[in-house]
């Protein structure tokens, strides 16, 4: 789960990590009232889940008022289009206002965990304020990576190793010393699954401080989390996806035309792989799970029909403990009390697979039931493309 | 011979007594799976599906000398039922469950290589030495004792690959599902070192995914050590980047995990990497047929 950066910062504080002084606003007013009180000059960021900001427009520097007040109204409803926004861009709907702060210096500084190591890893660089993707691949000589061993914890000599890398003085150090430790303590507190803050600066006072926040948590482990559950923006995510999610459907909608329906998050992508082969488009990933009931099959068709992009479904089922025969009972059902008006491509193996088959035939529905793989596949495709 | 569990297993159900672990405990001892306990704390002293239950993994172990635990404990408590199960000294524990915490999950990770026992999963289907044992929610029907060893990242895919080398009058030796997070028991590597040891296993099937370095870890150890055929198939060659497709553990991160490295990594160390997920069965009997 992503959060925005007011709420990270509102994290950041509880866990005694620096930021600078800010206030969110919905409004312009609001906006305008956080500009002042803040005193001049601040700084408007605009609040979504993604990157690259500060180049689509979406944080300004303020002088005065007038400046406080133009870039609210341009800034709250605007759609901001970055590189991880997608064409489409991302409706405005909160802005933070920020106290400006004097920078000596920008660092990085991040925590994830490394899945060969099977462990935390402190990521730092001396030069913050880039893509840190960017740094990686063409100096990775400027990037530290420090594993933290579960059992031991943050120790002295991580810090150590830290600091002698950023090159911090001694002043610096002292400031620093507390905000890597409450950083870590919150990564394995919160069951975070990315801390990252780019760029930590140094101010002209070096005082070291969270310029910007970011944390994603682990999605499993938000039951331990209920404060941060709550801080879930669901105008930030896909509606249908949202929507699926209500019915325990894992769906991500993506740009082709061919809708899919699949049990199993490995078959689910292998689908998708095979359309792609053999010139088609997924529309989407898929995976209505081990326990396909009527219901969630309904649910699945109704998501799928709703992207309008979509020319054909093509329903992959291999039943391994789930019938085969149920499934194709739920495809029946579902699709008689909807309106579809695009070919349906039915594929479906294991459990019950002869009486399933029958159901799909003798349902007086005209759906496409083939049982080869690359057939099923092909012909998906072939009707995708209205041939 | 086989891979981790066999005829001779001594299986213990954790979550015993529950909706998961009775239907699919149900469905192993049809198998003919040697299940000879369950544990469900608090339910000590009673019978289920004919068998002793116990509060604890060690009574099972002490009184009735399990093994092989297979866990079906909900997601909050099962990283507590792993450790029970490793403390108790059990073997090869299978975690079937999904949605454990990645963090609980790197404890657990540590503490295990402090043990004796092996773990697979989580969020994985089990594994099965066809006529012999299933250990898992994997259907038994298709498959079919024989030579190949099947390792994967995925539940149902791996049932597509079974399914196609059984139909192709092939069969397994054991199939492993490894399951799909980030943090897992027993990687490829662990896995392929086992099936290069076993003189049943004549050919091995490995089916990974986007997300990590294990399947690129595997390719480096099996051109090193392994001279047996390994075919494999990567899903998510169409996955967009910084989505998670399902799987905890799918995910493609900082332009790092994509199936087009991943495939070209085996490649370069000799594997077989066959282009859809239609193509396991028909390449590993043509491979086979190659070496007569």
């Amino acid at each position: 789960m992503k959060v925005h950066e007011y709420q990270a910062k509102q994290i950041f504080r509880d866990f005694k990590v620096p930021v600078p002084q800010g206030a969110v606003a919905e409004d312009v007013d609001k906006a305008i009232v956080n500009a002042e009180s803040m005193g001049f000059p601040c700084v408007i960021k605009a609040q979504v889940h993604a990157g690259g900001r500060g180049k689509a427009g979406g944080v300004r520097l303020l002088h005065n008022l007038e400046e406080a007040g133009k870039a609210a109204r341009e800034i709250i409803g605007m759609k901001l289009v970055s590189k991880q926004t997608g064409p489409l861009g991302k409706q405005v709907r909160k802005v933070l206002i920020e106290q400006a702060l004097e920078i000596k210096k920008e660092l990085y500084l991040a925590i994830i965990v490394d899945r060969e190591r099977e462990m935390p890893v402190i990521i730092a660089s001396t030069e913050g304020g880039m893509e840190i993707e960017k740094v990686a691949a063409k100096n990775p000589e400027l990037i530290a990576k420090i594993h933290v061993h579960p059992v031991t914890g943050f120790s002295g000599f991580h810090f150590r190793k830290l600091v002698y890398y950023l090159g911090l003085t001694k002043e610096q150090q002292k400031n620093f010393s507390g905000l890597i430790k409450n950083l870590y303590k919150l990564f394995m507190e919160t069951d975070a699954s990315l801390v990252e803050i780019n760029p930590l600066i140094i101010t002209d006072k070096d005082e070291v401080v969270a310029l910007d926040g970011k944390i994603n948590f682990d999605d499993n482990a938000l039951f331990k989390h209920s404060h941060i559950l709550e801080m879930r923006d669901l105008d930030e995510e896909e509606p249908l996806e949202v929507e699926a999610s209500k019915y325990d459907l894992n769906y991500i909608r993506l740009d082709g035309n061919i809708g899919c329906m699949v049990n199993g998050a490995g078959l689910a992508m292998a689908t998708m792989d095979i359309i792609k082969y053999y010139g088609g488009e997924p529309a989407n990933f898929l995976d209505v799970g081990g326990g396909t009931s009527e219901d969630r099959v309904k649910e699945a068709f109704k998501i799928l029909l709703d992207d309008k992009n979509v020319k054909t479904v093509f329903v992959n089922i291999f039943g391994g403990i789930v019938r085969t025969d149920l499934v194709a009972r739920g495809i029946v059902n579902a699709i008689k009390v909807m309106e579809v008006n695009v070919p349906i491509v039915i594929r479906l193996v294991g459990t019950n697979e002869e009486e399933g088959r029958k159901i799909i035939r003798e349902s007086g529905i005209d759906f496409v039931l083939e049982m080869s793989l690359p057939e099923a596949a092909q012909k998906a495709v072939n009707l995708s493309k209205g041939a | 011979m086989s891979i981790l569990v066999d005829k001779n297993s001594r299986v213990v159900v954790q979550g015993f007594t529950g909706r998961e672990g009775t239907f699919h405990a149900t469905h192993m001892i049809e198998y003919g799976t040697n299940v000879v306990a369950g544990v469900t704390p608090g339910k000590g002293g009673t019978r289920h599906l004919e068998r002793p239950v116990f509060n604890t993994v060690e009574a099972a172990v002490t009184n009735w000398s399990a093994n092989v635990s297979v866990i079906f404990v909900p997601a909050a408590f099962a990283a507590d039922a792993i450790l029970e199960a490793a403390s108790a000294g059990i073997k090869v524990i299978i975690c079937i469950t999904e949605g454990i915490p990645t963090l609980d999950m790197v404890k657990v990770k540590h503490f295990l290589k402090t043990t004796e026992s092996r773990m697979i999963g989580p969020n994985c289907p089990g594994i099965i030495t066809p006529g012999e044992a299933k250990v898992g929610i994997m259907p038994g029907k298709i498959h079919q004792k024989g030579r190949i060893g099947v390792v994967s990242r995925s539940g149902t895919l791996t049932y597509e690959a079974v399914h196609q080398i059984s139909n192709l009058g092939m069969g397994q030796s054991t199939a492993v599902g490894i399951g799909g997070d980030p943090i897992i028991g027993s990687n490829f590597v662990d896995i392929i070192e086992l099936f290069n040891q076993d003189k049943e296993t004549e050919a091995i099937v490995m089916i990974g995914e986007i997300g990590g370095s294990a399947e690129e870890e595997a390719a480096v150890y099996i051109k090193k050590y392994v001279d047996k055929p390994v075919i494999s198939f990567i899903s998510g060659q169409t996955a967009p980047p910084g989505r998670r497709m399902g799987h905890a553990g799918a995910i493609i991160s900082g332009g790092k995990g994509t199936a087009s490295e991943k495939i070209r990594i085996l490649k370069e160390n000799g594997i077989q990497v066959v282009d859809t997920p239609a193509e396991i069965g028909i390449t590993v009997k043509r491979i086979l047929d190659e070496n007569g």
